[in-house]
């Protein structure tokens, strides 16, 4: 037994040894701040001076042109991961995960970033076709000088019902009709949620009134019974496809998605306003391709990049170069292109700085209720 | 071999180190920590709000768990001792599912049970309802969901303790004039302790921190222990209170399981 | 794995509880399978849909011989799986063993580790190796991803075992010692084939859990390392694809084959 017993003696000893060690190293990095500056990274792109490292939205892209297009005149490889959350993406540059060049955070996301050093201030001068964006596009809260960022792509968030059996909507309180009961679905954003709550109370989307957030909480409170849940967008639209709910809160892509499958539906931008969301992109702190980079925003802002993006996403672009080049009927949809009553009943999602957990914790009591 | 041994038992530490540490940093506003000590993090959790989730994960956690039990067990009884040349097959088909995506069969349950969905559609034909029942995105969903996700969890080592179990002293117990009956709760049931508690654990510990199938089956109206840690890493960008709550969750379940062996017996843990 | 003489143990004892035990299993195991006949049923839909029916289509199939990112993420997913687990399996094997054949102070705390580190929700270990491989600057990618899969995956593997090993019986290794034999020989010719059922299962626990992760891997992914997972969970904003579905089938497949195939061939050697 002796023997057999040292054997797995040692094998558990060194275990324990591992943590020894482990508790040493721990004890020297704890006088420091986890720094949430982004560092060198190593890895990806080993110094391969003609690569470039895009992290997107998946599916944001039109894969025949957007980066084969590129690649061709830049002679740059380009390699593309996705992340689907904007606070993943943060989370994961927080911790230091690094090794992109080019990453494309939501509006507010980009405040968020640029207070915490985690993206680099662009050389504008190295950007001409910024003047291809339109006036609406430039200059917005999250980055008033675009000192960070780029915009993208933009939409709108607003409600896909049943046209055929509800008939035009027009405001956001038909989401709190008691009359449909159960068929009803919210999204599971904070934001977008309790944005829909104050701006049917006529309130700031961006509000940090503590009487203003109670009222839109009662008001949540009081829809929840007549839900279906809270789900993601992408989530809301196949219920809204299959008949399983007659209203659903979605962004403007996954209500036009599910207009072309299903003829009887219809999305409608609230007359109390609704939000403008802008997907911008931004170079991370500590990127290594930071050439490639530059040229590939600039490519991306480049008239002929903005119009095969919309007419790949059904998005609208931010663009107005591209206008030519868009297909008629999105230009003319006034859901994507939105006429300008409409649009200046837009809000764009602000930072809220330490007000974001507030709401966090208004969402909670909600859902737990 | 040593070095490598001493080099990935680091990594297995160090998330448990390093939720310690942050747990009493201070979380900046946009997330990221500052080190330091600050029990306040602590403090936090005492709020009657992140209790009833406490709570709430709990009884989840523990329905779960004898759900899974009163399942998987038979399943494994099934597989060692009726399974035979089959048994190394069945016990693989168990797990064949798991390595599809959770996602992509969290949207099959969707369908399987929405509106016209295959079990209502069922149900109607039987007679048994008149017009569709809402299935999905209900608290019963997501008990269901939380059994299909854990019950390989209980399978697995059921199968692991029972398989070992010596045939003959069955044989011996029912030789001697035992029912059926008396021989499983007498001796099958009893030498496969072991594997009932490591079942019950690998079951329950993991079903504390579950934040996925509220969401995907129960259309986010149950929050969970782990819907709250993840939304502080992500959401609220408060890492501190997070880890805190990691660590609270921890020592609680724990706590759970050290009680639990100590009323089993730690012998039986051993089978000695 | 073990296997037993073929025909039922008990003689003669009411077919009933038979045929009930059979039924019950037959029905978990439809339980298991219902969203996989879904997921193989949409891999075939015209829409590019996972949840909305649309017509009859091959396309998808095609779609995924084009599609390079899925077929490296899936290649990814299988190297990450497999290295993972064999390291994963060792490693909490041979934990197992010295945390059941030995009685030493640190007992308590050494199970409280492993019972710990089961019990951390993934976004907690996710971010703190995160931290951890950027403080000691260790590269992001496939390494980063098997490291962290075998951090969280080993206490799954150990506690497993421990199930397989309580109570068994060192008689045989000791008397295999008696007759000279080393302990690496011991070892392998008489231990390891003993508790190989629970190592098997521990290997298939640690390999599933490897081959679905997400929030972990997401984290520690290095550029260009996508797993399947990780691919699947980022096209969730425009919707899963069919694509996914197919891939899936085409695994199920293949693994069932596998499964069914190997079965046949191992039992036609027993029988010569």
């Amino acid at each position: 037994m002796g023997t057999q017993k040292r054997i797995s003696r040692s094998a558990f000893l060194k275990v324990v040894g591992a943590g020894v060690v482990a508790s040493s190293t721990l004890s020297t990095l704890s006088g420091c701040t986890v720094s949430t500056t982004a560092k060198s990274g190593d890895g990806g792109g080993a110094g391969n001076e003609n690569a470039l490292n895009f992290y997107n939205w998946s599916d944001y892209v039109n894969p025949k042109t957007t980066i084969p297009n590129f690649e061709k005149e830049y002679g740059v490889e380009v390699t593309q991961d996705f992340y689907s959350d904007n606070e993943a993406l943060l989370a994961k540059l927080q911790a230091g995960g690094t090794g992109y060049d080019v990453i494309v955070p939501s509006d507010y996301m980009v405040s968020v970033m640029r207070k915490s050093d985690i993206v680099q201030k662009l050389d504008r001068s190295r950007i001409p076709n910024f003047d291809n964006v339109s006036a609406d596009f430039k200059g917005l809260p999250f980055d008033p000088n675009n000192d960070y960022s780029m915009p993208y792509q933009w939409g709108t968030t607003g409600i896909l019902y049943n046209k055929k059996e509800l008939g035009e909507i027009s405001s956001w309180d038909v989401l709190w009709d008691t009359e449909y009961k159960g068929e009803i679905a919210m999204m599971s954003d904070v934001r977008e949620t309790m944005g829909a709550a104050l701006k049917l109370l006529g309130y700031s989307l961006n509000s940090t009134d503590p009487e203003q957030l109670e009222e839109a909480k009662q008001l949540l409170l009081e829809q929840k019974p007549l839900l279906r849940g809270y789900f993601a967008s992408f989530e809301v639209r196949p219920l809204v496809q299959n008949g399983d709910v007659l209203l659903g809160h979605v962004y403007s892509g996954d209500g036009f998605l599910a207009i072309a499958e299903n003829k009887d539906l219809d999305y409608a931008i609230p007359e109390e306003g609704a939000t403008r969301w802008v997907d911008n992109m931004a170079i991370p702190v500590g990127a290594e391709h930071v050439d490639n980079a530059y040229k590939f925003i600039n490519y991306i802002l480049g008239a002929k990049a903005g119009a095969s993006l919309t007419n790949y996403t059904f998005y609208g672009s931010p663009n107005e170069a591209a206008e030519p080049m868009i297909k008629k009927e999105i230009l003319d949809d006034p859901r994507i292109y939105p006429p300008p009553e409409v649009f200046e009943r837009l809000e764009v999602i602000e930072d809220i700085g330490e007000a974001t957990r507030k709401y966090e914790r208004i969402f909670t009591e909600v859902k737990s209720a | 071999m040593a070095p490598v041994t001493i080099w990935l038992g680091l990594f297995f530490l160090v998330p448990l180190l390093l939720i310690l540490i942050f747990s009493f940093g201070r979380s900046g506003v946009y997330g990221g920590i500052t080190l330091g000590f600050n029990p306040g993090n602590y403090l936090k959790v005492f709020d009657p709000l992140y209790l009833e989730i406490v709570g709430r994960t709990f009884v989840i956690a523990l329905t779960n768990t004898l759900l899974c039990l009163a399942l998987g067990y038979p399943l494994a009884y099934f597989i060692v001792f009726k399974g035979h040349r089959w048994r190394n097959a069945l016990i693989l088909l168990v797990m064949v599912p798991f390595w599809t995506s959770l996602l992509v069969r969290a949207y099959s349950w969707v369908v399987i049970l929405n509106g016209n969905g295959i079990a209502n559609r069922t149900l109607q034909f039987l007679g048994i309802t008149d017009e569709p029942v809402t299935l999905i995105f209900t608290p019963q969903a997501v008990t269901m969901g939380m059994v299909y996700s854990y019950l390989p969890f209980m399978v697995l080592p059921l199968y692991a303790a029972l398989e070992k179990l010596d045939v003959s002293l069955k044989e011996a117990a029912q030789d001697l004039g035992a029912s059926r009956w008396h021989t499983f709760w007498r001796v099958t049931f009893p030498l496969s302790m072991p594997g009932v508690i490591a079942g019950s654990i690998l079951v329950f510990i993991p079903s504390a921190g579950e934040f996925v199938i509220p969401n995907l089956l129960g259309g986010s109206r149950t929050v969970l222990m782990g819907n709250l840690i993840q939304q502080q890493f992500l959401q609220a960008r408060d890492w501190a209170f997070g880890s805190a709550l990691s660590v609270m969750l921890a020592v609680l379940l724990l706590g759970a399981i050290m009680f639990y062996i100590r009323r089993i017996g730690t012998d039986k843990l051993e089978g000695v | 794995m073990g296997e037993s003489k073929g025909g039922p143990i008990y003689k003669g004892l009411g077919k009933i509880p038979d045929r009930a035990l059979f039924l019950f299993a037959g029905l978990v195991y439809l339980f298991f399978y219902a969203p996989i006949f879904v997921m193989v049923f949409f891999s075939f839909n015209e829409n590019r849909s996972t949840q909305v029916w649309g017509g009859f289509s091959l396309k998808w199939y095609g779609e995924l011989l084009r599609d390079q990112s899925v077929l490296d993420a899936f290649k990814t997913s299988m190297i990450v799986g497999v290295t993972a687990t064999a390291i994963a399996t060792v490693i909490g094997t041979l934990t197992a063993l010295a945390l059941t054949r030995h009685r030493f102070r640190a007992k308590t705390f050494a199970d409280s580790t492993i019972y710990a580190a089961t019990v951390m929700p993934e976004i907690v270990v996710g971010v703190s190796l995160l931290v951890f491989f950027v403080a000691i600057q260790f590269a992001l990618g496939i390494t980063t991803i098997i490291i962290a899969h075998v951090a969280f995956t080993i206490s799954f593997v150990t506690i497993v075992v421990r199930a397989r090993l309580s109570g068994m019986d060192q008689s045989l290794e000791e008397a295999a010692q008696d007759l000279g034999a080393n302990p690496v020989t011991t070892f392998l010719r008489v231990t390891l084939p003993l508790i190989l059922p629970g190592v098997m299962a521990g290997a298939l626990l640690a390999f599933t859990l490897s081959f679905d992760d997400f929030v972990i891997t997401f984290f520690v992914a290095g550029v260009g390392s996508s797993t399947l997972p990780l691919k699947i969970y980022s096209m969730i904003k425009f919707g899963v694809s069919p694509v996914i579905n197919a891939l899936s089938t085409v695994v199920l497949v293949a693994t069932l084959v596998l499964i069914l195939g190997g079965s046949r061939i191992l039992t036609r050697r027993e029988k010569t």
